[in-house]
């Protein structure tokens, strides 16, 4: 699926630097807060959804090849966590809404765990 | 390529091509036809006719002593036979007001004066004035595929460099050893480490997967590293032909109980890592599962090894 139409669908506001959200293909989901797991558990080519805003989930990301990551709850990312992303052209998203809901909504449009 | 008129968007920047960039890095003066074959102003339109033809150009600047005075198009030479007046010089005919370009602006200036001006050719000024060359849109596109052809053929020649680094080196055994050292409580650095080795390992011909499996196990070793030793330790990575071996070592404190620590879920993480998003107690099950070999040896006089090998077999793995 087209990470411009989750962006728009969910209205998520993209954080990071100016990288076409169109041309990248969102192929499975995950949550987990927990980094571990994510380490096991996400599949490369998916969008995780998490309320941690920590700089390490830039350096999972990086390693696991995901894409784009959904920040819950309005956790807010510091200034160093936004500028590695961008080097790791990494997209990072912001929204109110809570992991359950942002989970709930992928799925409705599609989005499955593999 | 992009409208001079219209500012570059982010978005547009996003989709620029390597062409386009192109069009940014090389100058004009690296494209430009060097040899320039030029009229003088005091010749006959007849002689210009006959110089013409025997180039095969369909015009030329005209110019005494690197000084440009004009430019000559097979139109001029049309009107001087239709008025017929072949025998008036080629400074009677010229066209005086000439679009240059100059040898130092980048190759997408001269894009921009050849949709503009619609002229077939610029002649090339460098920076006090003297002509030092003519460009044309066929000068712009070989530039271009010339520099793309060099890009690729750079591109390749590391990549083959560096999956064939095993073969080329001769001796009993090779081996090539990464070492990063990892601090106590460094947070903002945890997995740097692991996402260098991933890159080597792939820039070294691994396939994705054992480039993300050994990244894995190295990330959770790093993180154990920052975690739960007194002062960090070191990561070794040895590279071979046919195996990966990574080695994650500390001073102490050492694990009490290994089975324990070996659990999944088990984890002696205070409250304030968990906040982090570590500590769920999997990050030794998860080594387990990526590896090929692991073996954790703990004593509180000599701190924590972990031990982690890949096998490279020829079916799963082509290049290492």
């Amino acid at each position: 699926m087209n990470l411009k139409e989750i962006q728009d669908k969910l209205q998520l506001r993209l954080l990071t630097a100016p990288i076409d959200p169109a041309s990248i293909d969102i192929r499975a989901g995950y949550t987990s807060d927990m980094l571990s797991c994510v380490m096991t558990g996400a599949p490369s080519g998916s969008i995780w959804v998490t309320l941690m805003a920590h700089s390490n989930i830039i350096a999972v990301a990086t390693l696991l090849d995901i894409p784009a990551i959904i920040i819950t709850e309005n956790a807010q990312p510091d200034d160093s966590t936004l500028a590695r992303a961008s080097e790791k052209e990494i997209l990072l998203y912001s929204t109110t809404k809570p992991s359950f809901e942002i989970v709930g909504r992928l799925w409705e449009m599609g989005v499955r765990s593999q | 390529m992009v409208p001079d008129k219209q500012p570059i968007t982010d978005d547009a920047a996003g989709k620029i091509t390597r062409v386009e960039e192109l069009a940014y890095e090389l100058s004009v003066g690296e494209v430009m036809t060097k040899k320039v074959f030029t009229l003088r102003p005091d010749q006959t339109m007849r002689e210009a006719l006959d110089d013409i033809k025997k180039h095969r150009i369909s015009g030329a600047p005209v110019a005494v002593d690197g000084n440009l005075l004009g430019i000559l198009s097979i139109e001029d030479l049309i009107r001087s036979l239709r008025d017929g007046r072949i025998d008036l010089t080629v400074a009677d005919y010229m066209t005086t007001n000439v679009i240059t370009a100059r040898k130092e602006d980048q190759v997408v200036e001269a894009l921009k004066l050849f949709v503009k001006s619609n002229v077939g050719r610029l002649p090339v000024l460098d920076s006090s004035g003297v002509l030092v060359g003519v460009l044309t849109k066929g000068d712009i596109t070989d530039g271009l595929l010339k520099a793309l052809q060099t890009d690729y053929e750079a591109e390749e020649l590391i990549r083959y460099r560096a999956s064939h680094l095993f073969e080329d080196i001769v001796s009993d055994r090779s081996t090539l050893t990464l070492r990063y050292s990892v601090k106590k409580d460094d947070f903002s650095h945890g997995g740097a480490a692991s996402n260098n080795i991933k890159k080597a390992l792939l820039r070294l011909g691994a396939t994705p997967q054992i480039a993300r499996r050994c990244g894995i196990a190295v990330y959770e070793s790093e993180i154990n590293l920052i975690i739960h030793t007194n002062h960090g330790g070191m990561l070794r990575v040895e590279i071979e032909k046919d195996r990966i071996t990574m080695e994650a070592y500390d001073d102490g404190p050492g694990i009490p109980d290994i089975t324990l620590a070996m659990q999944p879920g088990y984890s002696t993480a205070s409250q304030a890592i968990r906040e982090k998003g570590f500590g769920a107690g999997m990050g030794l099950v998860n080594i387990k599962s990526c590896v090929d070999e692991m073996n954790l040896t703990s004593s509180p006089e000599r701190g924590t090894s972990l031990f982690m090998v890949m096998h490279l077999e020829k079916t799963r793995h082509t290049s290492i």
